[in-house]
């Protein structure tokens, strides 16, 4: 996760260029300084955010009833749970709260901070995902994809463990069969993208400058460049990186996670939350395990501690062993989402069908008379 | 960091609605199992908050404990990490059913 690794945000590029976003500074009426980031694009437009032009509003959308003021008692989520605070000299404080306790005003560990009268303080009520952003833009990926039939992949692994290669692979396979489009994500360069655009499938590259993950908001802009056809596979490889792109949703399928023979197979016992959150295992490299100390059998075993049930699959981005399998679970797939757009778009004519014809009924009583 | 610009981003948003001067205590819900490291996100969250209205504003996180079921137990069961086998049966066949949060609760402005 970023906060792990202290990476930051910025300098996003896609094809060289910036996201289309930038810093916006603007003054409140009350003289605050507010910077926010903004963007122009038809997509991620500017009424998305909020609208300028105008000093915002102040207070108008304040709800009264959504805080409660400091000092009164106020009541935890159910069951036990740790709670922690930092104290001013930079240590943790924690204590555990029953299920469900309430904190009596002005009591408890924080007694005095919570004490009522001491500041003309109050507590403001948000209960929002802290990656709800990101969720948002994961959401509109995940209909464009819905929309046009798309089977989109994210694939994740460490660096090095042969995304690029088996992407190669995989376009050459299935030229003539599937259309397929590329989203690359990397620190920085575009040789991914040359790599693949060398196959002659369209790829667009994106530039995460400091960050160590691709999020939702990167690729929906790297989406309105590629514009990927309706039927297609998108195949996204994420940064190479198996902690951070773990939390970050960018609308995909299904996350694929890589790992190569050469890396050991403990890696799923190091990194469980990407394992966690992968749907299919590609073992690659597999043409290598007889030269190297790596125990198929507990890696796949390991990563089936973090997700139960996991599809695991051996290959060789090299050799081309084991593709007849990854090649026709993807080919399953783009068919499964165009029969889901498909469906859904028979099932909005009939429901067209059914109202032209309920409109027809009550006309007709009209026209009669 | 970004995770702690996102909580910044929200936090001065709901301070500058609500007409704050000033953002002192900041409470989180972070579930055991949930991709967030409690230090790294208060050393990211004081660094990016500093010099803010949210600056030198207390991080309170409530640590959600992590659970899961266990399909062959048939019961719910604590889980500390993930990875870690069922407390009753030693087994793996678990489906995380808390401590993935990561929300942000509530604010104390001044």
């Amino acid at each position: 996760m970023c906060t792990t690794c202290g990476c930051g945000h910025g300098e996003t590029t896609i094809e060289g260029k910036p996201v289309g976003e930038h810093e916006h500074v603007h003054r409140h009426a009350d003289g605050t300084l507010h910077s926010h980031p903004h963007v122009h694009d038809a997509e991620h437009g500017h009424e998305t955010e909020h609208a300028h032009g105008a000093e915002h509003p102040r207070d108008m959308e304040h709800a009264h009833d959504m805080e409660h003021a400091h000092g009164t008692a106020h009541t935890h989520s159910p069951g036990p749970h740790l709670h922690w605070r930092q104290r001013a000299d930079g240590t943790w404080h924690s204590h555990v709260h029953g299920g469900g306790s309430p904190h009596p005003a002005g009591t408890g560990v924080f007694g005095a901070a919570h004490a009522p009268g001491i500041a003309p303080a109050r507590m403001v009520q948000i209960e929002q995902d802290i990656l709800a952003k990101n969720d948002a833009y994961a959401a509109r990926n995940r209909q464009l994809f819905a929309d046009r039939g798309i089977f989109a992949l994210n694939l994740v692994s460490s660096p090095g463990s042969g995304k690029t290669t088996l992407l190669v692979r995989t376009i050459e396979a299935l030229r003539g069969r599937v259309p397929l489009a590329v989203i690359e994500g990397d620190q920085q360069t575009s040789l991914d993208a040359d790599r693949i655009r060398a196959t002659g499938a369209p790829a667009v590259q994106v530039n995460t400058g400091k960050g160590c993950h691709l999020d939702a908001h990167m690729v929906g802009h790297a989406l309105s460049t590629l514009n990927p056809a309706d039927g297609s596979l998108v195949l996204i490889e994420n940064v190479g990186n198996l902690v951070c792109p773990a939390a970050f949703d960018l609308g995909e399928a299904h996350k694929v996670v890589l790992l190569s023979v050469t890396e050991g197979e403990d890696k799923p016992l190091k990194y469980p939350d990407m394992f966690h959150a992968a749907d299919l295992l590609l073992i690659n490299k597999i043409d290598l395990a007889p030269h190297v100390q790596f125990d198929v059998d507990a890696a796949i075993g390991y990563a089936r501690r973090m997700r139960p049930g996991l599809l695991a699959l051996q290959i060789s981005a090299t050799t081309g062993e084991g593709f007849a399998a990854w090649l026709a679970w993807l080919e399953q797939g783009v068919a499964a989402a165009v029969a889901a757009r498909d469906h859904s778009i028979d099932a909005l004519r009939r429901r067209v069908v059914e109202l032209e014809a309920a409109l027809a009924r009550r006309a007709a009583p009209a026209s009669a008379a | 960091m970004a995770l702690a610009e996102g909580v910044l981003e929200i936090v001065e948003e709901t301070a500058r609605r609500n007409g704050a001067a000033r953002v002192t205590v900041v409470r989180l819900e972070l579930g055991a199992l949930s991709h967030v490291e409690r230090e790294a996100l208060s050393f990211c969250f004081d660094a990016v908050a500093k010099g803010g209205v949210a600056g030198g504003a207390v991080l309170e996180i409530d640590a959600t404990p992590g659970a899961a079921w266990c399909m062959p137990c048939g019961e719910r069961v604590p889980l500390e990490r993930l990875g870690d086998p069922c407390p009753r049966c030693g087994g793996w066949q678990l489906a995380v059913v808390q401590g993935e949060e990561m929300r942000l609760k509530e604010i104390e402005i001044a």
